[in-house]
């Protein structure tokens, strides 16, 4: 009786086990058959002159150059402003604020701005920064939208980090005479400086695929020639495959794969890179 | 000469576990004063305030004062950063910093503003012999810390704390995770070090209390109990409750 029983529960063990594996397996599943989808379908659009020229025939023919580049200003113009602030944010709230009301009042606040609709943010930008402080249709207007948008993810993961570097090392470090910011600059930074670049491309690689929130405040339908400044407007590669999709009739459907999937390749690159940086870093860390 | 007179220290954390219930003591130079007691006693709180730590935790109350050669070092206005240059402190789980056993050494000097290589090199060499790992660890200054033994890194614990010569060292249970040999290699070297610096030590074990102390306090739940040379405490306790701890009636 008592074998029997045993093995009922191998057998369950075993049932379960395959189960979870099954369901491992099918959350994959969704993801590879997207690259291999888009793969597939937009490899043959893109080319060398896809890459590098102008839509023409009202952008039924020629390339994607000015969303590609769009796409790249706008990353960098949303990591200038929301890297800075999120980090900063972070080490405040880290390293020196204590467990007051005001510093809960932050945490939900930060955790409330995480849930809000993209499409919000980009009515917010366009009240903001586009009408009342008169940035206009504009990559600044855009990239402030989208740095908005970035900050919580910046600021939770960057905190993350901070906070996973042992309290013995601060400890030590200002037992040797070292001041709060000595400590944070030389030690705590420092080790926690792979899990804020992780944090970071990965909010900066939302940012790059959104399209709502450079709706209103920066994006363009078509522009013939690159933005020369941040007063500019600009064609985006998420805003452009909107378009190229619903607002232009009679589009060859190859055109809008392969805008797919040099957006698709953008945002997975960034989170390559993301990966790597995390891997060299977990094996050089010292604790 | 005495280094350092506690008058009448109270103190307690905000959730109050831990406290000192009026101590006053006087504590000699180029000696080892030895803390010990059973735990949760306020050794290592007691410790922490000699070098203001406990500023990092929540202090709740401190009454009495601490002088450090005549100044009262729990004064608001204490430069916190210069005592701790002062007053080194060994941790009871040795913590190297993560990077290499040279930059581990020189981290408390190139802070406090020595950029002359020749001075720092110097530092480098002379603490780590102080500390008995100079032989060790000759050849491979510029390898991670963390790639030694648990023993050489408390050894470099120590040596990083001389590298700022200070005045008073502290050392918080220093042995306590360390094997008996590496453990006779610290003691050795407090007692070289006790010839230039004001040596206090919370020991693990009532044993090593015996072996090292010049003096001895001996607390109990906050209060100090019995405060003597050591060979006179551990021979000739006063007090029961001393007695019954050094026999190893409780404890």
């Amino acid at each position: 009786m008592k074998r029997i029983f045993s093995l009922n529960r191998h057998l369950i063990e075993r049932l379960g086990f395959g189960l979870l594996t099954l369901m491992a397996l099918l959350t994959v599943l969704p993801i590879v058959g997207v690259v291999i989808y888009i793969l597939a379908q937009g490899a043959p659009a893109v080319s060398l002159e896809f890459l590098t020229g102008f839509p023409h025939d009202g952008m039924r023919a020629g390339g994607i150059l000015p969303a590609i580049i769009g796409t790249l200003y706008l990353t960098i113009g949303t990591a200038v402003f929301s890297v800075p602030l999120g980090v900063a944010a972070a080490i405040y709230l880290s390293e020196y604020a204590s467990d007051t009301g005001l510093t809960r009042l932050i945490r939900i606040a930060i955790i409330n701005l995480a849930g809000i609709p993209s499409v919000v943010y980009g009515l917010f930008g366009l009240g903001l920064f586009v009408l009342f402080l008169q940035f206009g249709t504009s990559i600044l207007a855009a990239s402030l939208t989208l740095s908005i948008m970035t900050l919580p993810v910046i600021i939770s993961t960057a905190e993350e980090s901070l906070r996973a570097v042992p309290q013995a090392f601060r400890t030590v470090s200002i037992s040797l005479g070292a001041t709060r910011w000595q400590t944070i600059r030389r030690i705590v930074l420092k080790e926690a400086l792979p899990g804020i670049l992780t944090g970071v491309i990965l909010g900066l690689e939302r940012a790059a695929g959104e399209t709502a929130p450079i709706l209103f405040t920066g994006a363009a339908f078509f522009l013939p020639r690159l933005p020369g400044s941040p007063f500019d407007a600009t064609m985006a590669l998420p805003y452009h495959l909107f378009v190229i999709s619903t607002q232009v009739p009679e589009m060859p459907i190859q055109i809008q794969y392969g805008t797919a999937l040099v957006l698709l390749f953008f945002v997975l690159g960034m989170n390559l890179i993301a990966t790597v940086i995390r891997s060299r870093a977990r094996a050089k860390r010292q604790w | 000469m005495n280094k350092i007179v506690i008058e009448n220290l109270s103190l307690q954390y905000s959730d109050g576990t831990e406290s000192l219930r009026d101590i006053s003591m006087s504590i000699r130079t180029n000696a080892i004063t030895v803390l010990f007691g059973p735990a949760g006693g306020g050794k290592s709180t007691l410790l922490r305030c000699l070098n203001r730590l406990n500023d990092l935790t929540e202090v709740k109350a401190v009454g009495g004062q601490i002088l450090l050669d005549g100044e009262n070092i729990l004064d608001p206005g204490t430069d916190t950063i210069a005592l701790r240059r002062k007053v080194g402190m060994v941790f009871a789980r040795p913590v190297v910093l993560p990077m290499s056993i040279r930059q581990n050494l020189t981290y408390g000097l190139e802070l406090a503003g020595e950029k002359r290589k020749s001075r720092l090199d110097e530092a480098v060499e002379r603490s780590l012999k102080l500390a008995a790992i100079w032989e060790e660890v000759k050849d491979r200054l510029d390898d991670p810390a963390i790639a030694l033994s648990g023993g050489q890194q408390q050894r470099i614990c120590l040596a990083r704390v001389l590298a700022l010569q200070p005045e008073v060292i502290l050392l918080d249970e220093p042995t306590s995770g360390l094997d008996p040999i590496s453990t006779g290699k610290v003691e050795t070297a407090l007692q070289e070090l006790k010839k230039e610096y004001t040596v206090i030590l919370v020991p693990h074990s009532v044993q090593q209390a015996g072996r090292t102390a010049d003096y001895a306090a001996f607390f109990l739940q906050g209060e100090l109990v019995e405060y003597n040379d050591g060979k006179s405490l551990f021979t000739t306790p006063k007090d029961k409750r001393t007695e019954d701890y050094i026999t190893g009636r409780f404890g």
